[in-house]
């Protein structure tokens, strides 16, 4: 039962013991470590859709000729899998061979996206209004366009059943989802959940940030004072979470440990953040006092930055209030440099980026920065550095004012 | 055990903006008239059930964030504010931390292909107003706006029975303390484009729009009560051959029920329910398919038959577009069934 809510054990630990990742480095943990760690660019032109008429021709696309892992999928659903669809699949089977589950019923699953299948809407919309009689693919496209498929199709393909939950909060999407599932392990609802965030690159989205002068003609450059504007990308991850006790008694590899998560509202505007960060802050503290650290145990932050004018000062306003004299010390990179902003993705990813340094011991540089904003009271991390990394704390706002906070410690 | 109350519900739907408008329809029990839109390169329109015009302009359109909202975040206030009811001031004077779950499966459609529509004849000239109104999270974040509340926001997306899933999310920022109360909204929107996409797979059910509202605490109101008894497990049907094992599986979550006890189904002749004693209505005959809306409008008018004193208890069934099946439970405070649950 969703509701009445178990009574079991609460503020039990919750443990990764499953993480899949695909960006435009590739598809798998250690390819994107390798780029993650060395802090490349994966920025590219277009090539999915037209852009000629848009002033930013460039994205993080992913070269999506992996081919599927075998799972439970006929191959006439394996035909129907789309773009969105397929990163997530990448994503997930390859958090949950880490893991080791085994099919079963009642595995909760938390995704985060922001626009599911939105091309396959588009291809819908094109075809009702050039060839309004013919209906040939339209109810498929309908179907797997619907967000809810892109999740029952990973359960089908890894043979299990749960609820399915997807939140779509804008770009905190894929952080509100690992928020969530967090708290059902945490407080004991479920012993286990699925989660991440995926989004795929489509002309609407694409060409809504470029109406909304927000992506930038160039590579972007987040906390640069010369920073002009985003860069999109595509990709998806996904976490495998149980509580300490579980992920112990099977004898799982831990690959590293969620110990808070903030979330809350920014009330200002549709799409422009407080000036002063204020949501930002609240979410950042809020998930400290969760975790029970303080800005001083804090390691390394993985900021939102996106790179545009208003996020970006924003959240250097936030993490200047929230760090305080920590701040002139506290190692701060946005990943969005190399991989782009992959929106309803970007939280899971910069979640498995965070797992990613604090288990090889290192801070994932910058891809791009020449003139560091003067409003960051913190040091921007350039070039790739080895590290001694305990805790990281990941960042991630949205559209709507949707902010989010999570923070990792590292499993020794 | 954390207990979940119901202090207020809100309806703006084809029957009009409040739940006596839905209330009068429902126990009226006729499908509401249609209206037509233009269907793109069709001489014949689609049928569909708009919401009516307010019978006055309501005041919250004159807030800034709402003025060039899409309908469907105006539909989103207007039922929230109405279960919000007198709480409304609390929450905006701070002294209420309010939780915010909308819950939509098609989203802010309408600003969606006029967006598209326009990236396609030129995307330099697209307008940048329509975009942000596409977000998924546009009507949850304009809500939280106008109630100036900062605390947690969630728009969940899925079939008819992410409303359900809404109810337990709530539940659980109740009992973590996260909020002291909780708004959970289900809304849809109107357009050409998901009412034909509706009759590929239902060519007789009408399209319809509009929002619903439940407002939730845990602790109970003064007058009238009504408790959020239980919201079963999300089954999944993975094929239609198992659609009705779903279904059976979250009926053997619920009691029996018994003559005192109402059925609001978001479809009729369910097997699952067959045999069942009480009352039962089908908001969907009369109003049409509006997804997580109508799932909302099903809780609403479940509350409000309780709170009437019209039955003990209700159940609400829920088999959403992708064939999830879901259910929940609303009772009086003390009633307590003696029929046992189904057998599984």
């Amino acid at each position: 039962m969703l509701f009445p809510l178990p009574q079991a054990p609460r503020s039990r630990r919750v443990v990764v013991t499953g993480a899949g990742i695909i960006t435009a480095f590739g598809a798998g943990w250690r390819i994107n470590a390798e780029g993650f760690r060395a802090g490349r660019s994966a920025l590219r032109p277009v090539t999915l859709f037209d852009v000629s008429r848009q002033r930013c021709k460039m994205a993080a696309e992913i070269d999506l000729t992996e081919d599927l892992p075998r799972t439970r999928l006929s191959r006439g659903e394996i035909r129907r899998i789309h773009r969105a669809a397929r990163l997530l699949l990448l994503a997930g089977h390859e958090a949950w061979s880490q893991s080791g589950w085994k099919p079963r019923d009642g595995l909760p699953v938390v995704l985060g996206t922001t626009s599911g299948e939105m091309s396959l809407g588009q291809e819908y919309l094109l075809q009702a209004l050039r060839s309004p009689h013919c209906f040939k693919r339209q109810p498929t496209r309908v179907a797997h366009y619907l967000v809810q498929q892109q999740g029952i199709t990973l359960s089908r393909a890894l043979g299990f059943e749960g609820c399915l939950t997807t939140i779509s909060n804008a770009c905190a999407s894929g952080a509100n989802a690992i928020g969530h599932a967090w708290e059902m392990v945490r407080q004991g609802r479920a012993e286990c959940a699925l989660t991440g965030g995926y989004d795929a690159l489509c002309h609407l989205t694409f060409a809504g940030f470029d109406s909304l002068q927000a992506l930038s003609p160039s590579p972007c450059r987040p906390f640069d004072a010369r920073r002009d504007g985003l860069s999109l990308g595509e990709g998806a991850a996904v976490l495998a979470l149980e509580s300490l006790a579980r992920a112990q008694g099977r004898g799982a590899e831990i690959l590293g440990e969620i110990i808070g998560y903030g979330a809350t509202t920014d009330t200002h505007h549709l799409t422009q953040p407080h000036p002063e960060g204020r949501a930002a802050l609240a979410a950042m503290k809020a998930a400290c006092i969760g975790a029970g650290v303080t800005p001083d145990q804090i390691d390394y932050v993985n900021a939102h930055g996106t790179a545009t004018p208003q996020n970006d000062a924003s959240e250097a306003a936030a993490i200047n209030a929230w760090a305080g004299p920590r701040a002139a010390s506290l190692p701060v990179s946005s990943t969005k440099a190399g991989v782009g902003h992959l929106l309803g993705a970007a939280g899971a990813v910069e979640a498995a980026v965070c797992l990613m340094a604090l288990r090889g011991q290192w801070f994932p540089p910058q891809a791009s920065l020449d003139t560091p904003d003067p409003a960051c009271f913190f040091p921007i991390v350039r070039r790739p550095a080895n590290a001694k990394m305990n805790i990281a704390l990941s960042n991630s706002f949205g559209f709507g004012g949707a902010n989010a906070t999570l923070i990792f410690r590292r499993w020794s | 055990m954390s207990r979940v109350f119901v202090h207020g519900q809100g309806a703006v739907s084809p029957a009009g903006w409040g739940v006596p408008a839905l209330r009068a329809s429902l126990e009226q029990g006729r499908p509401l008239p249609v209206q037509s839109v233009p269907r793109h390169g069709w001489d014949k329109p689609l049928p569909v059930r708009a919401v009516p015009p307010p019978p006055a302009r309501p005041a919250f359109l004159a807030h800034a964030r709402l003025r060039r909202a899409s309908p469907m975040t105006h539909h989103v206030v207007g039922a929230a504010l109405e279960a919000l009811g007198g709480d409304e001031a609390l929450v905006n004077s701070g002294a209420l931390r309010l939780g915010i779950v909308s819950c939509t499966m098609t989203g802010g459609l309408s600003y969606s292909r006029r967006f598209y529509q326009e990236v396609m004849q030129d995307p330099a000239q697209a307008s940048p107003l329509l975009f942000s109104e596409t977000v998924f999270n546009a009507p949850a974040s304009h809500l939280a706006a106008y109630l100036d509340t900062s605390i947690v926001n969630y728009t969940l997306v899925g079939d008819a029975g992410a409303f359900l899933q809404g109810l337990a999310v709530a539940a659980q920022w109740l009992d973590d303390g996260v909020a002291e109360a909780c708004l959970v909204i289900g809304a849809e929107e109107s357009d050409w484009t998901a009412a034909d996409a509706l009759r590929l797979f239902e060519r007789h059910t009408v399209h319809t729009a509009g929002a619903g509202a439940l407002y939730l605490k845990a602790q109970s109101p003064a007058a009238t009560p009504v408790e959020l008894a239980a919201v079963t497990d999300s089954f999944p049907a993975t094929c239609a051959a198992d659609c009705g094992e779903s279904a059976h599986r979250m009926r053997a979550q619920l009691p029996a029920g018994t003559p005192a006890e109402l059925l609001c189904s978001n479809e009729s002749g369910n097997a699952a329910w067959s045999g069942w004693r009480g009352g039962c209505f089908t908001p969907k005959v009369v109003l049409g398919e509006a997804f997580a809306a109508l799932a909302a409008w099903q809780c609403a008018a479940a509350c409000d038959a309780i709170q009437r004193g019209k039955y003990e208890a209700a159940n609400v069934s829920i088999t959403g577009a992708r064939r999830q099946t879901i259910g929940a439970r609303f009772v009086k405070p003390k009633y307590q069934t003696t029929e046992p649950s189904q057998p599984p």
